[in-house]
């Protein structure tokens, strides 16, 4: 007993440790594709080919000067970006990330890592409000009604394929999807597989829906008023909650963990996943942003119908 | 060259290359027709394939661009009319300056001062030259003015300082001599045209 809670501590720490850095590494990544689809070489001189960049932001986010304005509610504006980046920490708990490295696989693991996912909406909607700034609380209430909204379509999407696997845990879908790539549910639900990645990208905040903090809009949205670590730690939970999307995409419709012809399971779940970040980013350097009210549009009359007519007939078929 | 040519304004080379902008749709029929084309044509992809082909091109056909600018740098124009520089004769070293003073005549934004004294060879020398670069307007006249091709507009337009009344002394501006080689016919701001000398006609006797 005592074993395994030394053992979940190490493995916690791990996975915080590395993704972590992981979300440092990935800011790198995203300037460098960015910076060479607009033809461009990104950062350069920090280190051999700019990367200790990440270092140099980092240093540069520690020693900024930690600044709370003069009517912010001062407890939930500190508060604020410690529930972005706990919650999206948390909800990598039930994640497999590699065969054997889970923190704890419990049997409603998807609806867990999807709603400690949705609880982070407080950290920028609290954030958002206790700023007493205008674009701030713009922001927040973006947050609100964008991550509330495609929460819905998230939960249809993924009800389809559930349904299909009978279980809610992560290692179950994994062992579903086990017998090669013709057993991938992304061909047996290819509707669930899009609504749930466009949902994704409204959630993680990525860029066709980068509304929350529109610079050209709303200055910055819920981080206006934020600088050094605390602007830090919302930056930190956006990317782990990124890679928690990448990861479930990749378990739930990509197969998952397990071997790919000769490739072996962790290697495979990593490629899969290294090509979900590159999407995140390609999509960034190629398409606009959308209006809030095409967003709203987008999520109520295009993808939550669709969601429920690929359940229902999900469901014919199953039967 | 008419007068009519002269005042048209559209200079460049007409080349224009016309967008092939689609009608708008009139009826929502045309609408529906418009979205239903676009949705199947799946312009979206079309776009990623576009960056992805320009990554491509970026990373392995050397299509960046940019210059880095400390290390390098865009050519400018001959015409270009950067910080002063005062020339010298080749052979001698000697100031081409003859201290006529048309220069500081000219300035308009009388940013030119210098003081001329009767050397012991009794010619004329110029004993204090400076140009305020602060009030400079780099508008070339004392360059077009000059009779001795002796002060030209040069190519350096890296001048930030601390203070705008550093770089305007004639020693900044004058060739050194121990660079008197390196010295080029300068073919900038200020120079002979090339056809100079077809031009050359004898100064009449009489008005």
């Amino acid at each position: 007993m005592e074993n395994d809670i030394i053992m979940t501590i190490v493995k916690v720490v791990v996975i915080l440790a590395v993704f972590s850095a992981l979300a440092g590494f990935t800011t790198y990544i995203e300037r460098k594709i960015l910076a060479f689809m607009q033809r461009r070489p990104g950062p350069l001189h920090v280190g051999p080919f700019g990367l200790l960049q990440i270092l140099a932001d980092g240093a540069k986010l520690f020693t900024k000067e930690d600044f709370i304005p003069q009517n912010a509610n001062r407890l939930i504006f500190m508060i604020a970006p410690v529930i972005t980046a706990a919650t999206a920490f948390i909800a990598m708990t039930a994640v497999p990330f590699v065969p054997g490295v889970i923190v704890s696989d419990i049997n409603v693991g998807v609806l867990f890592v999807l709603g400690v996912m949705a609880t982070g909406l407080y950290g920028p909607l609290l954030g958002g409000m206790a700023q007493a700034n205008k674009w701030g609380l713009l922001g927040g209430a973006r947050t609100a009604i964008q991550l509330l909204s495609y929460e819905v379509v998230t939960g249809l999407s993924i009800l389809a394929p559930l349904m299909l696997v009978g279980s809610l845990s992560l290692i179950d879908i994994n062992n579903y999807q086990a017998g090669g790539v013709s057993d991938w549910l992304i061909w047996t639900q290819p509707v669930a597989f899009f609504t749930f990645l466009i949902a994704g990208y409204a959630e993680t905040n990525r860029t066709p829906f980068d509304l929350l903090e529109h610079e050209a809009e709303v200055v910055a949205g819920y981080a206006t008023e934020y600088s050094g670590m605390r602007w830090g730690m919302f930056f930190i939970g956006e990317y782990a909650n990124l890679f928690t999307i990448s990861f479930l995409v990749a378990l739930m419709f990509l197969g998952g963990f397990n071997d790919l012809w000769f490739i072996p399971g962790a290697i495979a779940i990593i490629l899969k996943v290294m090509f979900l970040i590159f999407l995140f980013l390609w999509t960034r350097a190629s398409w606009p942003h959308v209006r809030p009210d095409q967003l709203m549009w987008l999520c109520w009359k295009i993808l939550m119908p669709l969601a429920l007519i690929n359940i229902v007939v999900t469901a014919l078929v199953a039967m | 060259m008419s007068f009519k040519d002269l005042k048209d304004r559209n200079v460049g080379t007409q080349e224009y290359v016309m967008m092939d902008i689609e009608e708008y749709p009139k009826t929502g029929w045309e609408a529906f027709k418009q979205v239903i084309d676009r949705g199947f044509s799946v312009e979206l992809f079309k776009g990623l394939g576009i960056t992805f082909k320009i990554m491509k091109e970026a990373l392995f056909d050397n299509q960046m661009h940019n210059v880095q600018y400390p290390i390098e740098r865009l050519p400018i124009s001959p015409r270009y009319r950067a910080v002063h520089k005062i020339l010298t004769l080749l052979e001698s070293g000697n100031n081409r300056c003859i201290g006529c003073g048309l220069c500081e005549k000219i300035c308009i934004a009388k940013c030119i001062r210098m003081d001329t004294k009767i050397d012991e060879e009794s010619r004329k020398e110029v004993s204090e030259y400076t140009i305020n670069l602060g009030r400079c307007i780099f508008c070339g006249y004392c360059a077009e003015v000059c009779p001795e091709l002796a002060i030209v507009h040069g190519g350096r337009y890296e001048n930030a300082s601390e203070q705008r009344e550093h770089f305007m002394l004639k020693d900044d501006l004058l060739t050194p001599f121990e660079e008197l080689k390196n010295q080029l016919e300068y073919d900038g701001f200020g120079a002979i045209s090339p056809d100079a000398d077809k031009k050359i006609k004898k100064t009449p006797l009489a008005y």
